[in-house]
């Protein structure tokens, strides 16, 4: 079923492409990191603002991926085998998913603990950077985890029009019947995504050492 | 807008509505693969879902399963199983019910497992057997993630039915690959507009039907109900009733 060696024998493409699929798939979560804790801000502070931003973001979360991808060009005037509209179409997915979890998360931050930065003379600004945004890691740490992982198995979706990392090997696969290529970028994948998986975990558990101090830190999958 | 006149243009040309490949016989084609899946996903998914979430036991099976299957890439093994067995429905409607699988089976435990626990232990105090304890109890009051769990599943078929396609498939799909082969863009927008709307509509029929059929008494005290109980420090809160997707690790794969 897998012809060993062709393994060898094309690592150099093989490592372009999986160059493409982090490419492709990890500039999303960091643009739409940046992008979804200001919206996530607003829409904790504004419960007319909430109610807007949290049904749009489920809004075009609904809209499948590969409507995105074909859509875009349309929209922006990019050539549909750009790997701009990739990027955006998964931001805009990583920014619906993060916005509410950003909300959601400063929501729970316990009305006392504000109240006491307060007290202490902590401004507003610093307020939310140093007491609001560290206690709201864990549950971002969770959306960044499950927007990571689905932007690593959609990328390959991508190679359907053209771009895809890894996700050309499938394509490929198909049109030459030659399912070794197949195997290898889908388990590529697979592994992709796990190993980014578990880095946002440990870097998760790296930045919040108070959670496993605390009493009850319940260890979750 | 240029590419909206040729969006228009498309669907205002009668041949695109008429014959095997008018958009009413695509449309048939996508519900007929996306219900099939869908079914089988529950007649798979729905028990398993319940007897976990009743009883507790192979609970870090669902949450490690809904997980594991984010990170498969659905196209990869859709081709595989084309490959192997044939251009056909059955591997197709098989990839698609292994899609439909997880978010049914999450959102029938997770529904389980948020029900007060006080009330399961009122109906066994006021004597119910083990049965209608799940049947009448459980399972009224976990139908807001239980019908979450199959907007997810449907959402997430319908899209990957679109995917489907490329494997020479029928559904609004081909309008997409279609276009693809022949550098027609107007065609592909199209079909990817169809998808949009199949699947918004879907999703839409699906939350009145939740909101029908879910006890009004859900409605009006679930949020408030849960939100005070200790452990949600670390865990965000639980779902509300009108909400599709329960917690984030539990929450439907994006397709």
């Amino acid at each position: 079923m897998i012809l060993w060696d062709w393994i060898p024998r094309n690592l150099g493409t093989i490592g372009q492409q999986l160059l493409q699929h982090l490419q492709l798939s990890l500039i999303p979560v960091v643009v739409a990191l940046v992008v979804s804790v200001p919206l996530g801000w607003l829409a904790n502070r504004s419960p007319a603002l909430r109610a807007v931003l949290v049904p749009a973001a489920g809004l075009l979360y609904t809209i499948p991926s590969i409507v995105l991808f074909v859509m875009l060009p349309g929209v922006l005037g990019t050539r549909i085998d750009s790997p701009l509209n990739i990027q955006i179409a998964l931001t805009v997915y990583t920014v619906a998913l993060l916005v509410r979890s950003v909300a959601d998360a400063l929501a729970a931050v316990p009305s006392m603990v504000v109240a006491a930065a307060t007290a202490m003379g902590f401004r507003p600004g610093r307020r939310f950077v140093s007491v609001e945004l560290p206690l709201a890691v864990p549950v971002l740490i969770a959306g960044l985890r499950v927007a990571t992982v689905s932007n690593i198995s959609l990328v390959s979706v991508g190679a359907l029009i053209g771009v895809g990392g890894l996700g050309a090997l499938l394509t490929q696969g198909f049109q030459e019947f030659f399912p070794t290529k197949i195997i290898i970028g889908v388990v590529l994948i697979v592994v992709l995504a796990l190993l980014a998986d578990a880095l946002l975990l440990l870097l998760g558990r790296y930045i919040t050492p108070w959670v496993r101090a605390g009493a009850g830190a319940r260890s979750k999958a | 807008m240029n590419i909206l006149n040729q969006l228009v243009s498309w669907f205002a040309d009668p041949a695109h509505w008429s014959g095997s490949g008018g958009v009413p016989i695509r449309l048939l084609e996508h519900l007929y693969y996306s219900g099939l899946a869908l079914l089988i996903g529950l007649v798979v998914a729905l028990p398993i879902g319940l007897a976990v979430g009743h009883t507790g036991k192979g609970s870090f099976l669902i949450v490690g399963l809904a997980n594991g299957l984010r990170a498969l890439p659905e196209l990869g093994v859709l081709i595989l199983l084309v490959l192997f067995m044939g251009i056909g429905l059955i591997p197709v409607v098989i990839a698609l019910s292994i899609l439909a699988i997880p978010p049914l089976l999450a959102g029938a435990y997770a529904g389980i497992r948020n029900v007060d626990p006080a009330v399961v232990d009122a109906a066994r105090g006021v004597g119910m057997r083990e049965q209608q304890v799940l049947f009448k109890v459980e399972l009224p009051n976990a139908l807001p993630l239980i019908l979450g769990g199959l907007r997810s599943a449907a959402l997430q078929v319908i899209a990957t039915a679109a995917v489907a396609s490329f494997v020479s498939f029928g559904g609004f799909g081909r309008y997409i690959f279609d276009g693809l082969r022949i550098r027609d863009y107007p065609q592909m927008a199209a079909g990817a507009l169809l998808v949009a709307a199949l699947a918004l509509a879907v999703e839409g029929v699906l939350a009145l039907v939740q909101r029908s059929v879910v006890s009004p008494g859900l409605r009006a005290s679930g949020g408030a109900r849960r939100s005070p109980t200790a452990d949600v420090a670390s865990t965000p809160e639980p779902a509300q009733p009108d909400d599709p997707s329960p917690a984030p690790e539990l929450a439907g794969v994006k397709r």
